[in-house]
This record gives C-alpha cells, sequence and structure tokens, in this order.
C-alpha cells in the first residue's frame, strides 16, 4: 500500500449536493439490480402467473372476468410488489452499504426518497407497462385498461413508498417476511380499494376525476411522510444490529 | 442544510491551526451503554485529539465495536455527553458526518459491482472525485488488474483492500476504523500502520479496535471490559 498517492489534508470543500448524492445512491441501485437481472424478473412473473391463473381457477367466462379484472390485476400487483419489498434494504444491510448511506452527510429521508424511486422504476413500473396486455387477456374494455393503467402507475408508487418503512423497521429480524405483511398490508388496502374503485367507475361510464385526485392525494403524502419515517426506522433497526 | 465551506471548517483541528491542536476533535463524558441487559461500560470518559492514533482495546464482547458505532452515530443506546469539537455531536450531525470515515465490520462493499464502481460509489457520497485518482488509490492498496472485475471475484483481502482504499484518498479529520486488519496480509499490515502513522503525523485523528498488536509511537488506549471485571 502506497501512502505517498494520497494528497494531503486539506479543508473540506461545499462537498456534494443532495441532488448528486440521491442521483448516486439511484443509479447504484440500478446498477447492482442490472447485474442480477433475473432476480427483476421475480416480481414480474409473479404477477403474470397470478393473473392467467385466475380464469383457469375460477371462470373463464367474459362476464365473471371483465368484472373481476381490475381487481385480480390491483391485487396481484400489490402482492408482488410486497413480495419485492424484504430485498429494499436487505442487501445493504448485509453488506454494510446502508451503515456508509447513513453515514452520508445529506438528508437520509432524501437518500432513502431514491432508494424508494429506484425500487419503484425497478418492480412497481414494469408492472405497469405490463398491465395493458394482461387487461386485454381479461377482457377488460379500451377505457377501463386505460383507467387501471392510469391508477397502476400513481398507486404503485404509493405501494413502494409505504413498504420502504415496513423494510426499514423489520429489518434487523431474521423472519421479516410474515411481519412485514402484517405491518404493510393494511396500510395498502386504501390503495386496492381506490385503484380498483376507480376502474369500476370507468368500466360503469362514471366520471373518475374524484378517485384519480383521491390516488394523486395518497401519493403526494406518501411521498412527503413516509421517506421520513423509513428513514427513522433505518437508524433504529441499524442502532440495534 | 449546512454547506460546508473553507472559512467554516467544521473543525478547526487541521495542519496549519497549530494552536487549536491541543483541543479535543471528540470528547465523551461518562459514555454508558447496555446492551441485552448487560452493561458494557459506564462512566467512561476520554478525548480524541487531532494527531494521535487511538486504539481500543479489550476482549472479545466487551463492546469495541458498540463504541465504535456510538461514536460514528449509528448505535443510539447510550447515554452520557459526546461533544464534536466542542459541540453537541448530535445537533451537529451533518458537518459531523461531512468530516468522519467510519470503516466498520462490513465496509460496505457491493459484490456485484467492481472496485472502481464501489470506491466511486462511497467516495463520491462526500466529494466529487476524478477518475483517475480513484484508480490510483486502488492501485495504491495493490489491487492493480482487478479495477474491473466484479468484488465477489476477489478475495475478502482483496475486498477489504477496495474499502481500504478510502482512507488513501480521505481527508476527512476523523477516521473511526473497526478491526482494520482483518484478513490483510503482513506486508498489507504494516502498510496501514505506516498510513495511520503519517495520517496521525498530518493531523488527523484515528480511532481503531483490532485485536493485533498494534504499536505506534505515541498510540493513546482506550481500555474496555473493566465493568465487566469489577
Amino acid at each position: 500500500m502506497n501512502a505517498e498517492t494520497r494528497p494531503l489534508i486539506k479543508p473540506q470543500e461545499s462537498g456534494v449536493s443532495t441532488v448528486a448524492a440521491m442521483r448516486a445512491v439511484f443509479s447504484r441501485d440500478m446498477k447492482v439490480a442490472f447485474r442480477q437481472r433475473q432476480d427483476l424478473l421475480n416480481p414480474l412473473l409473479f404477477f403474470v402467473m397470478v393473473v392467467t391463473l385466475f380464469p383457469l381457477g375460477v371462470s373463464p367466462e367474459v362476464s365473471f372476468l371483465r368484472e373481476a379484472g381490475a381487481g385480480i390485476l390491483w391485487v396481484a400487483a400489490l402482492l408482488s410488489v410486497l413480495l419485492s419489498l424484504d430485498h429494499l434494504f436487505r442487501h445493504d444491510f448485509d453488506d454494510g452499504t446502508l451503515e456508509q448511506l447513513v453515514l452520508q452527510p445529506q438528508p437520509l429521508f432524501l437518500l432513502v426518497l431514491a432508494k424508494t424511486l429506484a425500487h419503484w422504476v425497478l418492480t412497481g413500473l414494469p408492472l405497469v407497462l405490463l398491465a395493458p396486455v394482461l387487461g386485454v387477456m381479461v377482457h377488460l374494455e379500451g377505457n377501463s385498461i386505460a383507467v387501471l393503467c392510469l391508477t397502476l402507475l400513481i398507486g404503485t408508487p404509493v405501494l413502494s413508498l409505504i413498504g420502504s418503512i415496513g423494510a426499514a423497521l423489520t429489518l434487523g429480524l431474521r423472519s421479516a417476511g410474515v411481519l412485514l405483511s402484517l405491518l404493510i398490508i393494511p396500510l395498502y388496502i386504501p390503495v386496492l380499494i381506490f385503484g380498483t374503485g376507480t376502474v369500476a367507475a370507468a368500466t360503469e361510464g362514471a366520471p373518475v376525476g374524484a378517485y384519480v385526485a383521491l390516488m394523486g392525494a395518497f401519493l403526494v403524502l406518501a411521498i412527503t411522510l413516509a421517506p421520513f419515517a423509513a428513514a427513522a426506522a433505518l437508524r433504529i433497526s441499524l442502532s440495534n444490529s | 442544510m449546512s454547506v460546508l465551506n473553507a472559512s467554516d471548517v467544521a473543525c478547526a483541528h487541521r495542519p496549519g491551526y497549530g494552536a487549536l491542536m491541543s483541543e479535543p476533535i471528540l470528547q465523551a463524558t461518562n459514555l454508558q451503554c447496555e446492551r441485552d441487559e448487560r452493561m458494557l461500560f459506564r462512566d467512561l470518559s476520554f478525548s480524541i485529539l487531532p494527531g494521535t492514533v487511538t486504539r481500543v482495546e479489550g476482549a472479545n464482547g466487551t463492546g469495541k465495536t458498540t463504541l465504535l458505532r456510538i461514536l460514528a452515530g449509528l448505535n443510539d443506546a447510550w447515554s452520557g455527553e459526546l461533544l464534536w469539537c466542542g459541540k453537541s455531536r448530535n445537533w451537529h450531525r451533518e458537518e459531523f458526518l461531512r468530516n468522519v470515515l467510519y470503516l466498520g465490520h462490513r465496509p460496505g462493499i457491493k459484490a456485484l459491482l467492481t472496485p472502481m464502481e464501489n470506491l466511486r460509489a462511497l467516495v463520491a457520497a462526500r466529494r466529487p472525485v476524478a477518475d483517475t485518482v480513484l484508480r490510483q488509490a486502488l492501485s495504491g492498496t495493490g489491487l492493480d488488474g482487478f479495477h474491473d472485475v466484479p468484488c465477489r471475484r476477489l478475495s475478502a483481502g482483496q475486498q477489504r483492500r477496495v474499502a481500504l482504499a478510502r482512507l488513501l484518498i480521505a481527508d476527512e479529520p476523523l477516521w473511526l476504523l473497526d478491526e482494520v486488519f482483518t484478513a490483510i496480509d503482513a506486508k498489507g499490515v504494516s502498510a496501514i500502520e505506516a498510513l495511520l502513522q503519517q495520517r496521525a503525523a498530518e493531523g488527523g485523528a484515528v480511532v481503531v479496535t483490532t485485536h493485533h498488536e498494534l504499536q505506534l509511537p505515541g498510540m493513546r488506549s482506550i481500555k474496555l471490559g473493566e465493568v465487566a471485571a469489577q
């Protein structure tokens, strides 16, 4: 090890801007995820499997699928996001990256927000993109499919954000899966109800503006509050480890 | 968010601020920590001076790592007072973090990323650094030829060396190093010892925990485990 390569100590310059630090966190998560592409397919595959099994298991009739289709898609999307949540902080926790993240001289909640955004881009967004195909499969009409995709587009980030709190809280636990589900599912229920409600209204030809606005309110609430809670939960989990 | 610039440098304990050199960079008073209903230490008071290497001593399970995590701000389950340059550390968290480098058991190296990507991610959170500097640092730790190999293909010692490369380009005045000699070969160990000594000579403060027989001139020590012995 050659110590001469190091410059002399000098007073720190202004450091790195928070936005640059967030971008660095985001891009590292993306890079890691794309080095492990098969893991990205898991939630997608789960989503597709659940939706395709429903017609086989319950009824392939058009009338049933048209009525239940949006609900099936929403439940499948919700569960596949839930399944992917445990990975949100787990690997970083195990290899010490999380400790270094907490020790970064930027507000932790913004770094957590960047991580959650990466999680959504890697799991929620592919679900939204795949939803139209599956929507056609369950015989939804064009208008309903458009509204379904819109609700998923607004709703899946909410799922990731709320999930980040649960993932952070259960980090230090050995078998976090069940507890994570128990903590998070009650908070997912309103999102699910309004998500499917919006599509049901669209199918009946009713105006959906109010529903969409309410879902937007969920998203705003989640973006503003969830990162704070998740950051606090991360500190607690690390403090106990 | 406070942005640090050269004029209000968080801590004046740097080379060239000779008059202030004797002021502690970190001062702990009556630290107490209980873990799993066991008192790890209590009434622990010490100060970390710039230009010194401090070794935390104690047998396994006496709380060396816990103490270091408390100092770094990772562990909140303690009582007592911790002053950073005479100010409460908890109230000046961002400023404190900007000036501290902590290397833990788990050094924050991602197995899927290359040493370059790892080092860049770890350093870039603190200040912009050119790639050539990063490459130099990695070469300085003996990782020549491994810059772009995924870390999972490297040996345990090489992975530690990726983390240690941070020390070659770090300019944080306070280093907290947990078991820094783990998995490092004899030649590497003496290089780290020389690095710590040089760091102290430059005015940096270093706190290390190690089971390795570390002998540096002017080294201070904090002894843990006396509570358990009583």
